[in-house]
């Protein structure tokens, strides 16, 4: 057990540079007009 | 033993966000987006190394601990040896200090994939609110409302443009689109058959600012599963001075029983606007710095999806943001962030919108880097049928892509195509050494177009915001994990 540091998510993120793109999620908006989805808060559909 | 070498070409400061928020020590590493709670030691030690890299000092164990020391901190060896033990041990499992995936760009087919569009059903609006970016309603034009020949063109547009992608998303966009209900239930009503008959399902939303949401209206709504985003800004004095009818009077009283009551039709709406949702959202601005009392307003008339946004503003507009408004800002992002926590540990759950973000299921690196897609996945549609890359770009000439009338619609305009499609978060230079990065996509190129007449220079102000949300964001997920673990 780690004594200083607690790894709450482990993620990989760069590994989905190689298995992404796939392109069928929902467009997403960043702007304040319509909130359709930001990428933030998007959710992987694969 | 923490690999000091390797700081030689590894920038912290982009690379490993360190912060502090609420009673916890935060490391969010970026290129893995994995997320790590620290102890004040092991803190102090990433802060040290970040510190030697800013005065371009090499990193030595040395090095840190004369700065832990100046900055009155004691040091003790044997547990410095285990803070940095540690940190190697993560930085191999990749889950700290890695390294940013190399060579990654998104890729587009040649010609574009366009599977949303924005038809703006309605260049009229019922109300007259003060920021609106498409002057009122007519988009600097006059006011004009979409007729069926239109409508029908554009979802035939969008079922051809998106190719082999089955799924299709139609958004009813304003002015205020329900001033044109007649054509969304005929448009609704087309686009299932046309879908049906190419072998494609069309989501359809609809943004409104809940004036005419009468009871036949909501029913149609729910009968046809349309997902619904609606306006409210919160207090009635807030909403009120922003959001007025034409004669001046607010539109508060009005909207707000009826944005409750379709809230209630939909008690399992998705915080990640998946499947048939809606969402209850606000502007903030200048006026009511304190938004967080905006948002549990609205928590509290019982609507459980919220979002409320910085005003995108010119300087010149008197709601715009002032220098010495961002402490206040963060502020009350620190306090929504506790009182969201505290309210989730009494049952009183509710969802913020800048707050959600599904960190290990989100998306893929290469849509993170392409961010929103306007003008060549997402494209707008004006009332008259000319295309944009965006709602925001409606009616700005420069930005036209073409029109449903065209011989061709599917000809987009090339350059701008390519200039949207270039302006990724590699070519921003800001972007690119920022560690929000990723979950921010380089902005709105919309604001940023506003504030920097570029495409790839961006609104500076948006960034503190947005890494301000990210900061809570984080520190939210990490104490729902912490909980569940107790
Ligand atoms: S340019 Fe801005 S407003 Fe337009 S779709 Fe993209 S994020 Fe949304
Ligand atoms: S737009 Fe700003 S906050 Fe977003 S990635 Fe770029 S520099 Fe960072």
């Amino acid at each position: 057990m780690a004594k200083h540091i607690q790894t709450i998510v482990k993620a990989n993120l760069s590994s989905t540079a190689k298995t992404g793109g796939c392109g069928k999620c929902q467009t997403s908006c960043q702007s304040a007009c319509k909130t359709s989805c930001t990428v933030g808060n998007q959710v992987c559909v694969k | 033993m923490l690999n000091l070498v390797y700081f030689k070409d590894y920038s912290i400061k982009k690379n490993v966000h360190s912060y502090r928020q609420g009673d916890l020590f935060i490391a969010h590493d970026v290129n893995s987006g994995s997320l790590h709670v620290l102890d004040e030691g092991a803190y102090d030690v990433i802060k040290a190394i970040e510190k030697l890299q800013e005065m371009l000092e090499t990193v030595t164990t040395e090095g840190i601990c004369q700065i832990l020391r100046q900055a009155g901190k004691t040091v003790i060896a044997e547990e410095l040896s285990e803070i940095l033990d540690e940190l190697e041990e993560l930085r191999k499992e990749g889950t700290l200090f890695s390294a940013e995936a190399e060579n990654v760009l998104p890729m587009y087919p040649e010609k574009p994939i366009v599977k949303a569009i924005c038809l703006h059903v309605a260049h009229d609006c019922n109300l007259r609110c003060e920021y609106c970016f498409a002057g009122t309603g007519a988009f600097g034009g006059s006011r004009t409302m979409m007729d069926v020949e239109t409508g029908k063109k554009g979802i035939d547009f969008v079922i051809e443009s998106s190719g082999h992608r089955d799924h299709c998303e139609v958004d009813f966009f304003g002015g205020e689109p329900l001033l044109n209900f007649g054509l969304i239930k005929s448009l609704v009503e087309y686009g299932r058959k046309a879908g049906k008959a190419h072998g494609k399902t069309i989501k359809f939303t609809l943004t409104t600012n809940g004036v005419l949401l009468n009871d036949r209206i909501q029913e149609f709504l729910e009968q046809e599963e349309i997902s619904v985003v609606l306006s409210l800004d919160g207090r009635p004095e807030v909403h009120d001075r922003m959001r007025p009818y034409a004669d001046g009077r607010g539109s508060y009283a009005k909207v707000t029983p009826l944005i409750k009551q379709f809230a209630a039709k939909r008690p399992e709406s998705s915080p990640y606007a998946q499947g048939t949702y809606y969402y209850v959202r606000g502007t903030y601005t200048h006026f009511n710095l304190d938004f967080d009392r905006d948002v549990l307003h609205m928590a509290d008339l019982g609507i459980k999806q919220i979002s409320v946004e910085p005003v995108v503003a010119s300087p010149k507009d008197a709601y715009a943001f002032q220098e010495g408004d961002l402490e206040k800002i963060h502020e009350a992002y620190d306090r929504l962030g506790e009182e969201l926590l505290l309210r989730r540990a009494q049952d009183r759950d509710f969802n913020f919108f800048h707050f959600n973000i599904a960190l290990d299921q989100g998306p893929c690196m290469i849509k993170r880097l392409s961010g929103c897609g306007a003008g060549h996945e997402y494209v707008a549609i004006s009332p008259e049928g000319d295309l944009y890359p965006c709602h925001q770009f409606v009616g700005q000439e420069a930005y036209k892509l073409g029109s449903l009338y065209d011989e061709n619609p599917h000809q987009l305009k090339d350059e701008v195509v390519k200039s949207f499609r270039s302006a990724h978060v590699y070519s921003k230079p800001l972007c690119r050494e920022c560690w929000a990065r990723f979950a921010c996509s380089g902005g709105c190129h919309a604001a940023n177009v506003s504030f920097t007449q570029s495409l790839t220079d961006v609104y500076t102000l948006g960034c503190e915001l947005q890494k301000k949300r990210l900061e809570v964001a984080f520190y939210i997920k990490i104490k729902e994990i912490q909980q569940d673990l107790m």
